[in-house]
């Protein structure tokens, strides 16, 4: 047992749920007790979704318990089937119906007769995997059982496409940023001349995943989700794949160098070259580099910064920070324990620590002993930061609402560049003005407001009705005491008591 | 399937396909009204994702709850679940100090078999601190149900009241000061038949269920209107202040999900049970603080005229929600008090969804249900109770609501296809009960009314791609 009050990445089931969702006309069906299809909330909020979440649960209750799930399970798929006509559902476990040890798979081979749909269990162990890990599994689950399927009936095309061409794996429901870095990777491989065959999962179609095997080569950005798919198709079909991602000037060059070398082993007749095309995006495009030189970033020099989140994103900021701006980043770290060696791999000598660690109290722990002037970390670092007066930036999941904004905010290729410059000058500068406000002791006129604000006031408040006062949230105590204080004074009240205060909310309608 | 509404109150029972939130959520509000408790919810990582998500700025707080994990040797019995949870809690008594421990069960406790309730008492032995035990799970309850199952747990941990004993221990310390002082055995007595008067009179009364102390204070004084004096709520302010009770206590409700505890404060505590309508909206507030009057023997006064300056009070909203109808969906058993109190400010209720409807402790909510419909001649609702919320969104979609009342799984997506929502969540989070929050009922129900006299003529209300429409 552990105790515990907040996890980075979340239960399997999440992961699994996320791929499934984020594919068209895919429906899950997770086997779970009541209130566990809370990711349909997760979606329908943070991503402001306007479709209903493709996801319902066969409520596993006391009847299940004592006598299994029988029908239920059948009964929901086939129904489901009937009423939506899914290409494919997927059945998913939770850590609950993992533990029953129910035959999910011999519920899936009886559905699978009647209903017109395909039907997969999603093959993920609840207590040794997390959200990442499933997600990646069930990625690479899917698209095997498609190509398998495909090959049975004959149906695969192993032909590449005429021109250039690439799959993008790994841009899924509820990712950081997902959706903008999809389009600027788009718009990066059409500004090549290459044709972007697939983008798996998010908004493609399971029908069309026999066309994988079409393109040149697969793009990787994200570490976490999509390699596993990209190894098996590199693996079965001899299809290179690119997992350097994208982010900062200096690696999204490395990557466009990448896609240059596998363009180039199938091209037969003129080779290609970008390299004026990266020193173009490089100087002029990106602003970036030349904020590197400018004299803003100048002042950040040796500035010391904290780096915590996911394996992809802590990394590339970590090196983004050191070797594009000048800032000492004193320590970096991850909560993709399962992936740590790679990690350290690539921070290596961009760093001064690294803490490998999925206990929010120890990333904590250690901001509050090294003291840097920024963090940049998930929303738990932005709360640490909160709490210790010292300015954050959001550049990795777990994150709130704020982080899916409306707004183009993409964290790869050359926009990509322009946007975490940003957010990192933001937060030092803001960081800077809060620290030259308290050398001067604050705004000048705050002593001004608060007195403008208070109220010389004739009226007294007996000790019962100014404790029930202090019992109102702080935000709004303000307000209420003022209204109660007019109300009084309409009525020529001068003492004012719980029933007072009652009375004028009742009249004041507030 | 049809939609025609029936003139008596009809009772439904579907597949119990729908969308709520786990009863374990109910630490959100417990640990704050419960100021010196810890609660502790013994379940994986699921759970955890879930308290994590619904509560969301709030975990950032240093809350006084946390997770007890279960790992993979925790279920294969490889860990001794005692020595764990020992573990575990002799941290949490070093760290926070709590004066009550609040085990939560969940379904993962259950499937394993984890006895929580028999090691509770033996830990509470060794710890020095009281353990109480709610099995609060999604196998067997929804929502607001789990507050349900930690009051209920402990009403067990209330103090006895018995007025015989300390009638008797009265009388023996009079008889001792008889033999020293003859004046003061006199005075003595009549006190305690003064008191048994008073007794008899006003006899103590518990009201149950949670509520911020504000609201609590608010329904306290309105009773004192009354000449009634509440001697204690459950829970109260701090676990160490919990009410006596005993044969002689009455007690009330306050929230309609709490039939587990009315059930245990009759049978295990040996209460008495004011079968009331539930505080919410000035109908519902009068007609409970009526119901406990004439239990009493009190004749109520000046209610009926405090009734109607709340109603006067709210006329613009009214004029806002009048002739318009509404849908609830059900998730969290306020469902029947709320569509009553909407029925009397003018609203049509196509369809009361409840996970669960314990028609004893409501029926005195059903009864003033039923006569409120017939008093506005307006038909009676369906009520449904385990929904399912696939054919609800049907029924929906044919019936075209003014306002659905809704979970946030559903939410955006019947915006998108032009109806109104509201979430319903708000209702267990906002302060709704007695005259003076009558209001904020009405300000929750009209916010999407009155967005939409803002954004009505943009015409762009329905926000779904033509192809997707057509399947809900």
């Amino acid at each position: 047992m552990k105790l515990a009050y907040w996890m980075y990445a979340g239960p399997a089931h999440i992961g699994t749920l996320r791929v499934a969702s984020s594919f068209k006309n895919v429906h899950a069906i997770m086997h779970a007790p009541l209130g566990d299809d809370y990711f349909n909330v997760m979606r329908s909020m943070l991503e402001r979704e306007r479709d209903f979440t493709p996801v319902t649960a066969s409520i596993v209750d006391r009847h299940v318990l004592a006598r299994g799930s029988q029908e239920k399970v059948v009964d929901n798929i086939t129904r489901k089937d009937k009423e939506e006509r899914p290409d494919l559902i997927v059945l998913t476990p939770t850590c609950t119906s993992s533990i029953l040890q129910e035959d999910l798979q011999n519920f899936v081979n009886r559905a699978s007769i009647t209903s017109k749909s395909d039907v997969i269990l999603a093959d993920v162990n609840h207590y040794r995997v997390n959200e990442l890990q499933a997600a990646d599994r069930t990625l690479e689950q899917v698209v095997r059982y498609y190509l398998e399927k495909a090959r049975r009936q004959g149906t695969l095309d192993q032909s590449i496409t005429k021109e250039p061409s690439a799959n993008i794996i790994g841009i899924f429901t509820l990712g950081f940023h997902n959706q903008h870095d999809c389009r600027e990777l788009k718009r990066l491989l059409q500004e090549l001349n290459i044709r972007v065959n697939k983008v798996i999962p998010e908004g493609g179609s399971v029908k069309d995943l026999q066309d994988l095997p079409k393109a040149w080569f697969n793009l990787v950005p994200y570490r976490e989700v999509g390699l596993m798919t990209a190894v098996y198709l590199e693996k079965t079909f001899g299809m290179p794949y690119i997992s350097i991602t994208p982010m900062g000037i200096v690696d999204t060059a490395e990557c466009i160098r990448q896609i240059q070398k596998n363009v180039n082993h199938l091209m037969s007749n003129k080779k290609v070259n970008y390299e004026s095309y990266i020193d173009q995006q490089t100087r002029f495009v990106s602003q970036a580099a030349w904020f590197s030189r400018s004299i803003d970033c100048q002042n950040l020099t040796g500035k010391k910064a904290v780096v915590f989140g996911d394996a992809t994103h802590a990394a590339s900021i970590t090196r983004i920070l050191a070797r594009e701006m000048g800032i000492r980043v004193i320590c970096t770290g991850t909560y993709c324990k399962h992936d740590a060696e790679w990690f350290k791999e690539q921070v290596q000598g961009f760093c001064d620590e690294i803490l490998i660690t999925d206990d929010h109290t120890k990333v904590g722990d250690m901001i509050a002993r090294l003291e840097p002037s920024a963090i940049f970390g998930t929303q738990m670092e932005r709360h640490i930061g909160k709490r210790l007066d010292i300015p954050c930036g959001v550049i990795s999941s777990p994150v709130h609402i704020q982080n899916f904004p409306l707004g183009y905010r993409p964290f790869l290729g050359y926009e990509g560049t322009n946007q975490i410059a940003d957010l990192v000058y933001n937060s030092f500068t803001l960081g800077m003005e809060d620290h030259l406000l308290e050398i001067f002791g604050g705004h000048d006129t705050k002593e001004v407001i608060t007195k403008s604000l208070s109220t010389d006031t004739d009226l007294t408040w007996n000790s019962e009705s100014q404790l029930e006062l202090n019992k109102i949230p702080g935000f709004v105590r303000g307000k209420i005491k003022r209204n109660t204080e007019k109300f009084a004074r309409q009525n020529g009240i001068s003492n004012i008591t719980v029933e007072i205060m009652y009375a004028a909310k009742e009249a004041l309608n507030a | 399937m049809s939609n025609k509404i029936s003139e008596t109150l009809t009772f439904e029972c579907e597949t119990g396909n729908y969308h709520t939130f786990c009863p374990i959520s109910c630490v959100a509000w417990l640990y704050q009204k419960i100021e010196d408790s810890f609660f502790l919810v013994v379940g994986t990582k699921t759970c955890g994702y879930f308290l994590q998500n619904a509560l969301g700025v709030m975990i950032f707080a240093e809350p006084r709850y946390a997770m007890a994990e279960l790992e993979e040797g925790d279920i294969s019995a490889q860990l001794n679940d005692y020595e764990e949870l020992k573990r575990l809690c002799l941290q949490i008594k070093k760290d926070r100090n709590p004066s009550v421990i609040i085990w939560i069960g969940t379904c993962t406790t259950e499937i394993i078999k984890m006895d929580l309730e028999g090691m509770a008492p033996k830990l509470e032995n060794e710890l020095g601190i009281p353990i109480v035990v709610a099995r609060a799970n999604g196998l067997d309850y929804a929502f607001t149900q789990g507050e349900d199952t930690v009051l209920a747990a402990m009403a067990h941990r209330c103090p006895e009241q018995n007025l015989l004993i300390d009638r008797k221990k009265v009388t023996q310390d009079s008889n001792i000061k008889n033999l020293f002082s003859f004046l003061s055995f006199e005075k003595k007595q009549e006190t305690t038949n003064e008191q048994l008067e008073k007794i008899k009179k006003n006899p103590p009364l518990v009201l149950f269920g949670s509520l911020p102390s504000t609201v609590a204070s608010q329904l306290s004084s309105e009773l004192k209107r009354q000449s009634i004096q509440v001697s204690g709520w459950l829970p109260a302010q701090r676990y160490t202040d919990l009410p006596f009770l005993g044969e002689q206590v009455y007690v009330c409700g306050v929230n309609p999900f709490l039939s587990r505890t009315a059930t245990t404060l009759m049978r295990r505590r040996k209460c008495k049970l004011i079968g009331a309508p539930f505080p919410i909206g000035p109908d519902g507030t009068r007609a409970w603080i009526e119901k406990i009057c004439s239990v009493f023997g009190i004749k109520t006064e000046g209610l009926e005229k405090r009734e109607e300056q709340i109603w006067e009070n709210l006329k613009d909203y009214l004029d806002l929600v009048r002739g318009k109808s509404v849908f609830f969906m059900g998730d969290n058993l306020l469902e029947i008090s709320l569509a009553r109190f909407l029925i009397r400010c003018g609203m049509i209720v196509y369809e009361i969804g409840i996970p669960y409807l314990d028609k004893r402790y409501q029926a005195a909510e059903l009864l003033l249900l039923q006569t409120t419909c017939k008093k506005m001649s307006i038909p009676m609702p369906r009520i449904v109770e385990k929904p399912d919320n696939y054919n609800q969104i049907q029924r929906m979609r044919e019936l075209q609501p003014d306002l659905a009342i809704t979970g946030m799984a559903h939410a955006n997506p019947l915006e998108a296809r032009g109806i109104n929502t509201k979430w319903s969540v708000e209702f267990t989070f906002a302060q709704i009960h007695g005259f003076t929050n009558a209001r904020d009922v009405l300000e929750l129900v009209t916010r999407p009314l009155r967005r939409n006299n803002n954004l009505e003529n943009l015409g762009w209300n329905d926000l779904t791609k033509k192809e997707k429409k057509n399947k809900i």
